[in-house]
């Protein structure tokens, strides 16, 4: 059987390194694993506090309103910013792949395109806190009922606002970060180097960032 | 040869690393703020982080001495107090809401500023390029910000202090409601908003650092390094980064969550509760303040490793150089690092016996907590057997080492008390817990740093400390510690309570008066000695002997085969191949083989 590492091949024996990466990307694998650890551990809290409460409102109910068309779609919305989101990620993919074939002009298209969807998922959750917020959902304060129509604590809002406000942060760098790859590609600082290493981790952490929301997304939406 | 010529003997040779080597008179011209302020130098970082961290050290000591003078005299006044503090000393004695600032920022101070940083930052920055060998961090900018968002954080909790209603006083554990709560102390107004924010940026530049050690211990080991040839001192480190990369994080997300509950009205960790001042229930519902413990504890607990860790490693390497003596049981060191590092996440509610948990999850953590005795254990018996018909040399460093085994040794064994839930319920929160904590982890991790800067002094500054200081320090600090912390353990044993401003009107305690007093006199006198550690540091450092050969302790590691002054870059010219693991002391009648020295053909495995 053929093994794409030599058996003489010493990898952890010094001189090089033992995954054969660069430290960057080393790097940005453990800051993605501290980061897991703080969506964590605020995903956990916020289970704790909902399994120790009497009830809690019904996203199906809460989250039911589209831009123009009104009321009455649940989750349309929220499925529309996942769709933007996961997009975001292949075009992300793509970006990395014409990174990998030192392809200077493909590179920027599909950065653009990132850049785009991250943008629409912030302008959506920028729309669907504005509209919570006029129906008088905030920090400490919630309208809604819970599924059996007793009052609620303000935790749901508490959480949801924290939570998700701490996830669009993350959406928000990592914006930035792609924005500030673009300029790099643009100025042509990859092709000088010889490698597109920076697409890639600025890649990672956009995956990351998407893998988040998709717990976001099931701990608030779908439950 | 002159120092100056065997740095300008060899050419400059290109590197792995982009670092090129120059002299301290290189090519480069340096300038004062880039060679000692905003360097990116790890030798100079690590003195940075080693003179904020004695600067912080000596604050927090300073602290601890005030409230040893209002427990050892609590019916006297000293008016030199009222000079210094003004309100906060009012006729000479220390008012409450201050006794309770000082105890929280001396406990905030000392664990997380002077032995996280302070130790850390310091040693991680020195050793790991010059024992992996490395021309520097992976990323040396990444390590400047490291040291300067630990300076804003230090800023921010140092001017913390000279607000008006005073620092954070609700213990450095800062429990909610307290914490969450202007109107239940002074101290939970701004100074609370300040204690938060300079942790946040302490969370920041300890994730910072500790990325780099990572990736510099894995990525950056010279040839020939392998895992199993670094110094254990490197393994320590490399849990230590580990454990802070992935606790911090959840501290991080319990104090976001605890701003909200001061700022946004939120209910985390805030219910209905009464409050006396008020007299009225807060509007808050559905919050938890156990959940704060949860969190903050999952940090908290992983938190005295990150401590002790950096400690044994140091412990080890100073221990088997001057022993010279291999280590014994390199691999059983390893790995008993390791099974701590797993066992830290899973012991947290041990200090959370008394919150009203579930005594069934109580005894699961009682379990995992005792096991944790098992790699200490292993640990011990294997510093123990490597002084064992060692050659020893008394040297500071050295002995500093003895007594860190000592010290943990004997705090570990109170461990064990309090490990067990149905024990814990009695000494839970008294004086049993304070001597325990501060022998097994505040003390044993200053002599274990003390180890470490007596022993690596020499290559940091090129001189060494003086020697007379030195033993009157170790000597004194030995004692000291046990005289201070011992018959604390009495005291708990009799149930008196922690974090007590007076005891005087407790008949029961009224027996301990003396022994209180006692313990705050030789507090004063083991301050006083650490203030001639502090000096015999800044008079050796312009004035100490200087080095003169390369290998002063004949050891086998690779930073002493650097210049004696090394320059940034560490290695003139090539960066020496490692051939053997850093042990081999005493091996075939040699008293030393170094790590850069090839395996003879008839010699021995270790």
């Amino acid at each position: 059987m053929a093994t794409a590492v030599p058996v003489e091949q010493k990898w952890w024996s010094g001189g090089r390194s033992p995954f054969n990466v660069e430290y960057g990307k080393l790097m940005m694998w453990y800051f993605l694993m501290s980061d897991a650890f703080t969506f964590g551990a605020f995903l956990i809290s916020y289970g704790t506090i909902r399994f120790s409460s009497n009830g809690w409102p019904d996203a199906n109910h809460v989250f039911s309103s589209f831009p123009v068309l009104g009321s009455g779609y649940p989750l349309l919305f929220v499925s529309l910013m996942t769709f933007i989101l996961i997009m975001s990620s292949v075009t992300m993919v793509l970006a990395v792949a014409a990174g990998h074939a030192n392809d200077r002009a493909g590179v920027m298209k599909w950065m653009v395109w990132t850049i785009i969807g991250g943008l629409a998922f912030l302008s959506c959750q920028a729309w669907e806190w504005t509209h919570l917020y006029h129906e008088g959902a905030w920090w400490g304060s919630n309208p809604f009922t819970n599924f059996d129509g007793s009052k609620a604590s303000t935790n749901f809002t508490n959480f949801f606002f924290t939570i998700t406000g701490f996830h669009g942060f993350h959406v928000f760098s990592g914006v930035i970060i792609n924005i500030v790859m673009l300029i790099m590609t643009y100025n042509g600082v990859f092709d000088r180097r010889g490698h597109y290493n920076m697409i890639e981790k600025a890649g990672l952490y956009w995956h990351f960032v998407d893998l988040v929301w998709v717990f976001v997304f099931t701990c608030f939406y779908l439950f | 040869m002159s120092n100056e010529t065997v740095i300008h003997s060899l050419p400059d040779t290109a590197s792995t690393h982009d670092i090129e080597p120059d002299g301290h008179h290189g090519h480069h011209k340096e300038s004062f703020i880039t060679k000692y302020i905003f360097s990116q130098d790890h030798k100079m970082i690590c003195k940075q982080f080693l003179i904020t961290g004695m600067i912080w050290a000596i604050i927090g000591g300073l602290f601890s001495v005030l409230f040893r003078l209002q427990l050892g005299y609590p019916d006297q006044t000293f008016p030199f107090l009222e000079d210094f503090l003004g309100k906060w000393a009012k006729g000479g004695r220390i008012e409450p809401e201050f006794y309770y600032a000082l105890v929280t920022m001396h406990g905030t101070i000392l664990v997380f500023f002077v032995l996280t940083q302070g130790l850390s930052g310091t040693f991680a920055n020195f050793l790991i390029p010059l024992q992996v060998g490395a021309r520097d961090m992976a990323s040396p900018f990444m390590n400047m910000l490291s040291y300067w968002f630990f300076f804003a954080s230090s800023v921010v909790l140092l001017s913390s202090m000279f607000i008006e209603t005073g620092p954070a006083s609700g213990g450095w554990t800062s429990y909610p409601p307290l914490s969450a709560l202007g109107d239940a102390s002074l101290g939970s107004n701004t100074g609370m908003d300040l204690w938060l924010i300079g942790m946040a940026l302490f969370v920041v530049s300890s994730l910072l650092g500790g990325l780099n050690y990572i990736a510099t211990i894995l990525n950056m080991r010279t040839k020939g390094m392998s895992m199993t040839r670094v110094p254990l001192t490197i393994w320590a480190i490399f849990f230590t980064a580990i454990l802070g990369v992935l606790s911090f994080p959840v501290l991080l997300s319990g104090f976001i969550l605890l701003l909200f509950d001061r700022h946004a009205g939120t209910s985390f960790y805030l219910s209905d509760i009464y409050i006396g001042s008020t007299f009225k229930a807060l509007p808050n519902e559905g919050g938890s303040a156990i959940l704060y413990q949860h969190l903050f504890w999952f940090l908290g607990h992983p938190e005295v490793y990150i401590i002790i860790l950096p400690a044994m490693g140091l412990v080890s390497e100073v221990m088997s150089v001057n022993a010279r003596k291999p280590i014994f049981g390199y691999m059983a060191m390893v790995g008993s690092l390791f099974a701590i590092t797993v066992l830290a996440f899973l012991v947290w509610a041990h200090h959370m016996f008394v919150s009203g948990l579930n005594p069934f999850l109580g005894s699961v953590f009682v379990l995992l907590t005792l096991l944790i005795a098992v790699p200490s254990a292993i640990k011990v018996f294997n510093w123990l057997t490597t002084l064992w018909r060692g050659n020893l040399r008394f040297t500071p460093g050295m002995l500093f080492a003895i007594g860190f085994v000592s010290m943990f040794i004997s705090g570990g064994l109170t461990g064990i008390f309090l490990g067990n839930s149905t024990i814990d319920l009695h000494l839970h929160d008294t004086y049993f817990v304070v001597a325990h904590f501060h022998i097994v982890m505040g003390v044993s991790a200053f002599f274990g740093m003390f180890a470490g800067i007596y022993h690596w002094f020499p290559k940091m500054f090129g001189r060494y400390l003086n020697n007379t200081m030195a033993y009157i320090h170790f000597w004194v600090t030995l004692a000291g510690a046990y005289l201070i912390f011992w018959p604390m353990h009495y005291e708990g044993l009799a149930g008196m309570p922690r974090r007590y401003y007076d005891f005087s009107p407790w008949v029961s305690f009224n027996n301990f008066q003396g022994l209180n007093r006692f313990i705050s006199i030789v507090s004063i006198i083991v301050f006083a000695v650490q203030l001639l550690f502090v000096f015999n540091f800044f008079y050796s450092v312009f004035k100490g002997r200087k080095v003169k050969t390369q290998n002063p302790w004949g050891a086998n590691t690779l930073e002493w085969t650097t210049p004696i002054n090394p320059g940034h870059g560490n290695w003139v010219g090539e960066i020496p191949e490692v051939h053997r693991w850093a042990y081999d002391y005493g091996k075939e009648g040699r008293e030393f083989v170094p790590q850069t020295e090839p395996v003879g053909a008839n010699e021995q495995k270790h």
